[in-house]
């Protein structure tokens, strides 16, 4: 698609470094060990194919989930969001999860979407809990505001942290926000915050090397298989 | 009395089924203990349906008689039981007694519950509902939270250790992965849940001591049988499974009346009954399933039914010597911890899990070698109602 670079200018917003987040290796429960990572924008279109299946599942909300953050992966790859990050969770190269957030500002991190795409192994609060550590340890931020679409995401945050609620509003739309602060995220962190760092580098190598997805019907099963994950 | 044979058995695979309502699973898995039984035509004098919650959770009662609706069994007697987590047993007791009275020949049981359509949260406090309504529900008791503080006195009093409940835990989830009809299919691993400092969140506190694996799911399921004369499971001419024991036995409503809350009286009574009507022994059993909704229930019934002396249940779970290949293997269908506990359905389970094993039909990774003799323990309120059967293998 033919781009005219002059207003492109003026349709982008700035595009600011994120801070990096240094990779760490989960043990799961099943004794998988989960790489957690930190995405680049050239890895989207890799993610969103395993996002896309998932658009048809109504489950636990995980169409509204993945269309939204279908939507915000594919703005942040196109230059149409500002300050975005994305970090992703991968077994044996696989990507088994991911999260996604924003700077709202320099100290206030806007959290947008958790996706488990493997289920029953709590990827979902690990990688919730990593995204929370981006915003507090690494970027610095002292707030992020939350908003849950999902009975499971509202059990896993709101209840587990437990979050404050807030007035001010999410840019998510929906029902009230929640906020994390830093010192709710200091009281929660030994018990929801895991990893060990440095990555060996045998599994570093396999996450980085490519972005596994499997396929559609094996991703449709993980999530909305007759048994109960 | 008369002898009583079960001739026919069916069990859907339990888990979320979203699709299904607690009539259809009841149905579907009566039918496959019909056409196990060979009763295809339906013809049945009586049906007994075990069910717990469909008047709280479905708004649906008679459930009994709707089902005989369904599967067209008219004009034959109906009755819904309802008797906790120990409904199942008890539709089986009371169609095993029906039978031995002389008065009908052939009875289907039922038992099927649908808990996942409700937030976890109101399915646990819908369990909650069998606890003492003005001297526990109240403070806010829940069964894991009663399981917890059990633990804890069983701990101190037993020796038990989370080394022995982690033990439960691998070995019922790893069996749960060879039973197509478990609700968990998911082989756990030590380190992932209690070596590594991962666990923390991997396997957090449920209810101290209880970490989340050592507690059940909460489970849709159904699962059937059909029992009858044996003069009726002889025309087979092959082998087949015979209630030859049961007993039943009752505590105090609430845990803190009892002299000793780590005694499970109504266990070890509702056992020895059980093996005396058999004239067995719990050396004689080759496999058993208890009512593991807790993993210290495991530990905790397999000493009360006899298998262990107090404070060696841990143990011997610890030692593998309730594995498949063991001792006495215990729960080699992953039990409630790892197949799932649709309340009204366990107790069924159970049953059909045993008769398999005895019927040598399982595969090989969970079939115990020439299996004569079976027990099972459904354990109502937090061991105030509990029920065992011993099931004894017939040569044709």
């Amino acid at each position: 698609m033919p781009i005219d670079m002059e207003l492109e200018m003026v349709l982008r917003p700035p595009q600011i470094p994120m801070p990096p987040y240094p990779p760490k290796v989960i043990t799961l429960a099943n004794g998988k060990q989960m790489v957690v990572r930190q995405a680049e924008r050239e890895d989207v279109p890799t993610i969103l194919k395993s996002v896309h299946p998932c658009l048809f599942i109504e489950r636990d909300y995980y169409d509204i989930v993945s269309a939204r953050l279908y939507g915000e992966l594919l703005a942040w790859y196109r230059y149409r969001v500002k300050s975005e990050y994305c970090l992703i969770g991968q077994i044996d190269g696989y990507l088994v999860g991911i999260v996604n957030g924003r700077l709202e500002n320099a100290k206030v991190g806007m959290s947008y979407h958790t996706l488990a795409i493997d289920r029953g192994l709590r990827i979902g609060s690990h990688l919730f809990a990593a995204k929370m550590e981006y915003h507090i340890d690494y970027i610095g931020q002292d707030e992020i505001l939350i908003v849950a679409e999902s009975p499971i995401g509202f059990r896993r945050w709101m209840v587990e942290y437990p979050l404050e609620p807030t007035t001010i509003p999410h840019e998510l739309g929906g029902g009230d926000s929640w906020l994390l602060t830093r010192e709710t995220y200091l009281k929660a962190k030994s018990r929801l915050v895991v990893g060990d760092r440095p990555v060996p580098k045998p599994l570093l190598d396999e996450a980085m090397a490519d972005i596994k997805f499997a396929d559609d019907d094996t991703i449709r099963e993980h999530i909305a298989g007759l048994k109960g994950r | 009395m008369r002898d009583v044979a079960i001739l026919g058995v069916g069990m859907l695979p339990f888990g979320r089924r979203d699709e299904d309502t607690l009539m259809d699973m009841l149905a579907y898995a009566s039918m496959k203990a019909l056409d196990d039984a060979g009763l295809g035509n339906g013809s049945v004098d009586a049906v007994y349906v075990a069910n717990m919650g469909g008047g709280m959770l479905q708004h649906q009662t008679s459930i009994a008689s709707s089902l005989v609706d369904r599967l067209s069994l008219l004009p034959a007697a109906a009755e819904t039981i309802e008797n906790g987590p120990a409904s199942g047993a008890s539709a089986v007791k009371n169609g095993m007694l029906a039978i031995a009275s002389g008065y009908y020949d052939t009875v289907l049981v039922a038992g099927g519950e649908k808990m996942r359509e409700v937030t976890g949260w109101r399915a646990t406090d819908f369990v909650a509902t069998m606890t003492h309504p003005q001297a526990e529900y109240p403070y806010g008791i829940t069964l894991p939270g009663m399981a917890g503080m059990f633990t804890r006195l069983y701990m101190e009093k037993h020796g038990v250790t989370r080394e022995h409940l982690v033990a439960i835990s691998l070995k019922n989830q790893e069996m749960g992965t060879r039973n197509p009809y478990a609700h968990v299919e998911m082989a756990l691993d030590r380190e992932g849940i209690y070596d590594s400092p991962h666990a923390v969140v991997n396997n957090p506190v449920a209810a101290d001591p209880l970490h989340l694996y050592d507690l059940c799911p909460v489970s849709d399921g159904a699962a059937a049988v059909v029992l009858c004369t044996v003069e009726q499971a002889k025309q087979r001419a092959k082998p087949y499974v015979v209630i030859a024991g049961f007993g039943q036995a009752t505590d105090t409503h609430t845990l803190a009346e009892r002299e000793d809350p780590t005694d499970l009286k109504a266990v070890t009574l509702a056992a020895q009954k059980a093996f005396a009507m058999a004239k067995l022994k719990p050396s004689d059993v080759s496999v058993a399933e208890l009512h593991d909704a807790f993993t210290i229930l495991e530990i905790a019934e397999s000493e009360h039914v006899g298998f262990f002396k107090k404070g060696e249940g841990g143990k011997a779970a610890a030692a593998g010597k309730t594995r498949l290949g063991g001792q006495i293997p215990i729960n080699l269908s992953g039990g409630l911890k790892a197949r799932g506990h649709p309340v009204g359905a366990t107790g069924v389970a159970q049953v059909v899990d045993i008769v398999w094993q005895l019927r040598h039909e399982l595969p090989e990774n969970r079939q115990v070698k020439n299996a004569t003799v079976g027990l099972t323990v459904n354990f109502g309120g937090f061991g105030n109602n509990v029920l065992a059967f011993v099931l004894k293998r017939v040569e044709a």
